[in-house]
């Protein structure tokens, strides 16, 4: 199976340098005009082909290391690195992705199936899917080679053969872990297809906009997956790690962000290409930026220029990846420096207050929290290579200088949706504020009211004061976009007749893309009211003798057994916890210790009680060595169930702003941005 | 003159609020209990776990037992909190710092995302001004080009379709 998979990945790499090469002189053909020997048409429809033919030789080498991980092959080094005979069917598939050459090759595979869907549908407009495929199938040509020549998944140990594996990394025997990694590459390796059209339109030329909308589309569904990915992320970090937290400033975790907050700002700001032909520039540089921080932030994982809990798949690959992204910089800075001219934008504004100005205010605050990421992930470096002093950037300094950055931009979503396109008067702003700005303060009396105050026994409290702010704000922007609902919605009521909801409903109908958009502001504003809550976490350490008792908040955990299991993968030790609320037994909860046999790596399973209000998180800490006493560390975390919330709304947004709007009455009138000849032959002119 | 003075009591009130803010920051704890968990929180556990002091959740974990008691010792000690993390960074040097200092280059770690956001903020107002200028005229004259069916049918689509998109 080794050979079959090493054969596989060599194939699929000289059919995408088949694609690349074939599909360059096509291209290139066709732009000259110059005759040829064959006609270009048929030359990229081949390179096309090949293109296709990739994905099925990647999905042979994947299906070739999962059957040797299924059949225990340990005669692959991978597979003995990663992998025992005990291991569950489900975390074998983890294995994967649980080092560095099956995660490269899960990229590999995920960027053949993204060609592969480009490739199939290129009818949309041929010529430019020609041109998003050739250039894709660059980039497909670097991870196989790689894959080929720098880290080969299917390398074959030298001298015995073990009879067992080393086995998988406990902190990946998860069940999270089994889907939290293919959605966050599938993030990752798919913001490569909006690359590739950018790049592709910049290159050709394009005419008109259409290429934005094929592209916007391409992004969303990338951000989407990103978005799932990051927040499972969390949810993992949550419950394996065991400090209570979800969200550390780790680099790994700050490598994820990056790429999603500057495609989220092109989400917004590709709106004032679609609706005023502005910003063409920024939002190609915006695309291409996204695409190089996904490549960063695999540097900085794989290459060990930082240390970070997350990164499970580390080697010397780094020189390729520099390598790379400076080529891909050189590409993309050449093209724009040649075709620069295309992108010359109408811009214009006819007020500072204005949708236009907000998404300019938003693209601002979004890329500002961007930089001041990346400058804390690089500082460290930076500092050891100026003053010869390695420094640490951890949560501290990120509370301080990223969370007011993130408030102003919950502020700005808020904001953003009650301000119309062009302009605005005084009139209009002050009927669409007054009920945010009243919910605001509401809030921060109610706030003050429960206890929620900046101060806490007569000191200023940092935490407190960015929850009172965030709570605050949160209700003056959830204020805001409901009443955008709600307007919308009761002037469909009165023409139609129809009861509130069935208007909210045809209003979103009538435009997915902005009430979509609406509900994933929902979306965040939950998220931001659960990460708010943090400021008031609360934790209790002690050791627990048989019927010890330990209270948090309104919890009271009585120890009622210590006990011990152990099944072919690990050995666990636990303690059985009867919880009590108010002096009566409310539930079971049963922290545990495992040590798995393969790795001898011991590995905390947290057990979380979620309800509406908080979860009760509690640690089995081990047993102290001087008196044999199992320690439990309780948390009270309050509302971080409202995270997960917050994402499944803002999941639910974006699939609905996926979907194509019902036809407004007057669509035959609209009026489209660039007349284009459909008579042009596809692949010749510009698009079909 | 109503408008100046308007002006000048918001840009007055604006001053009491940020010196209210950093009279709000400056100010410290004080107490042991509040005090250590300040600092444990200040400080990473150096087992290489890359966790703050504070939350280090590893038992047995020798570097954060130590560190722990270390920071009890200076607290009771009476050692301010300068004294405590001068004496941290000199036993452990100067990544036992959740963050860095704002001394010499550390300084720059603090300075450069508020000076990036002022600039790009500064950027952002300009360039809006720029775009702004002129426009008014020119807006007045494609309007007034238009004929009433025109702009009538252009009011309808605006209306109708909300521009599309957010």
């Amino acid at each position: 199976m080794a050979a079959f998979g090493s054969f596989a990945l060599l194939i699929a790499l000289a059919l995408a340098a088949y694609n690349l090469f074939a599909g360059a002189v096509a291209l290139r053909l066709i732009a000259t005009g110059q005759p040829a020997a064959v006609s270009p048409e048929r030359l990229a429809d081949t390179a096309r082909r090949a293109g296709i033919a990739v994905f099925v030789a990647v999905t042979m080498a994947a299906f070739a290391l999962v059957w040797s991980v299924f059949t225990n092959d340990f005669s692959i080094t991978y597979i003995a690195e990663h992998s025992n005979r005990a291991l569950p069917g489900a975390y074998k598939f983890s294995a994967l992705w649980s080092g560095q050459e099956g995660s490269l090759l899960l990229w590999a595979w995920l960027l053949g199936i993204y060609g592969f869907i480009l490739r199939l549908t290129h009818k949309t407009d041929v010529k430019l899917y020609a041109y998003a495929g050739t250039i894709l199938a660059a980039i497909q040509v670097f991870f196989l080679s790689i894959l080929c020549f720098a880290a080969p998944p299917f390398s074959v140990l030298q001298g015995t053969i073990p009879d067992d594996g080393n086995g998988l990394n406990p902190l990946l025997q998860y069940p999270e872990m089994v889907i939290h990694p293919p959605m966050l590459y599938l993030g990752y390796v798919g913001f490569s297809v909006p690359f590739c059209f950018a790049l592709g339109a910049l290159m050709m030329r394009y005419p008109g906009e259409k290429w934005i909308k094929i592209t916007r589309v391409w992004t969303m569904v990338t951000w989407l997956f990103l978005t799932a990915g990051i927040f499972l992320g969390m949810h993992w970090a949550y419950a394996v790690l065991g400090w209570g937290g979800y969200w550390g400033w780790d680099p790994v975790e700050n490598a994820s962000f990056m790429p999603w907050l500057t495609g989220t700002a092109f989400l917004h700001s590709v709106m004032m290409q679609e609706k005023k032909g502005m910003m063409k520039s920024w939002n190609v540089w915006l695309i291409f930026s996204t695409f190089l921080l996904t490549l960063l932030g695999t540097l900085l994982t794989r290459a060990g220029l930082v240390s970070s809990v997350h990164a499970f798949a580390q080697s010397s690959i780094g020189t390729w990846f520099v390598v790379f992204m400076g080529t891909v910089l050189a590409v993309c800075a050449f093209t724009y420096i040649l075709q620069h001219s295309h992108l010359k934008a109408d811009h214009h504004l006819e007020s500072l207050v204005s949708r236009e100005s907000s998404f300019l205010f938003n693209n601002l605050v979004l890329l500002t929290a961007c930089f001041v990421i990346l400058w804390g992930t690089l500082f460290p470096i930076l500092s050891e290579y100026v003053v010869g002093n390695k420094v640490t950037v951890g949560a501290p300094w990120y509370n301080r200088v990223a969370v007011p950055i993130g408030i102003f931009l919950l502020f700005l979503t808020g904001v953003g949706p009650l301000l119309p396109w062009r302009a605005t008067s005084f009139r209009s702003i002050r009927r669409n504020f007054v009920l945010p700005t009243i919910a605001l303060w509401a809030t921060v009396i109610v706030c003050f009211a429960v206890g929620v105050r900046p101060w806490q026994d007569g000191e200023f409290d940092t935490g407190n004061f960015y929850a009172l702010v965030a709570f605050a704000v949160s209700a003056g922007v959830a204020t805001a976009i409901l009443s955008e609902f709600l307007r919308g919605a009761g002037v469909i009521s009165k023409q139609t007749g129809k009861n509130l909801i069935v208007s909210t409903w045809l209003l979103t109908r009538r435009n997915t893309r902005r009430y979509g958009g609406y509900i994933v502001h929902i979306g965040v504003v939950i998220v931001v009211i659960g990460l708010a809550g943090s400021a008031f976490n609360r934790n209790v350490e002690r050791e627990l003798a048989l019927h010890d008792k330990m209270s948090i908040g309104p919890y009271t955990l009585e120890e009622i057994g210590f006990t011990q299991d152990s099944n072919l993968n690990y050995n666990s030790d636990y303690a059985l916890l009867d919880v009590y609320r108010n002096g009566v037994k409310q539930f079971q909860m049963t922290p545990e210790k495992r040590v798995y046999l393969a790795s001898e790596q011991p590995q905390t399973m947290v057990a979380i009680h979620s309800t509406f209000e908080w979860d009760l998180y509690v640690v089995y800490e081990g047993t102290n060595p001087d008196t044999g006493q199992p320690i439990i560390k309780a948390f009270l975390n309050p509302l971080v169930g409202w995270i997960w919330a917050g994402l499944a709304v803002l999941v639910f947004g974006t699939l609905l702003a996926l979907v194509p709007s019902l036809s407004p009455a007057t669509a035959s009138l609209r009026i489209p941005a660039t007349r284009t000849n459909p008579t042009e032959p596809a692949l010749k002119g510009g698009h079909s | 003159m109503k408008d100046r003075e308007r002006l000048s009591f918001w840009f007055k009130g604006m001053q009491v609020a940020a010196l209210a803010v950093a009279v709000c920051f400056s100010l410290g704890a004080t107490d042991a209990g509040t005090r250590y968990t300040n600092l444990n929180h200040r400080m990473m556990c150096t087992c290489g776990c890359a966790q703050i002091l504070g939350e280090c959740n590893h038992v047995g974990c020798t570097s954060s037992t130590a560190e722990l008691q270390e920071l009890r010792t200076g607290i009771a000690a009476g050692q301010s909190d300068k004294e405590i993390l001068d004496s941290f960074v000199a036993k452990y040097g100067a990544v036992v710092l959740a963050a860095p200092t704002t001394q010499g280059f550390d300084l720059v770690a603090w300075i450069a995302p508020f000076a990036v956001f002022a600039a790009a903020l500064l950027g952002t107002i300009l360039l809006v001004r720029r775009w702004s200028v002129g426009r008014t005229a020119v807006s007045a004259t494609d309007a007034a080009s238009l004929d009433p069916e025109e702009r009538e049918r252009r009011e309808r689509i605006r209306r109708e379709t909300g521009d599309g998109g957010f």
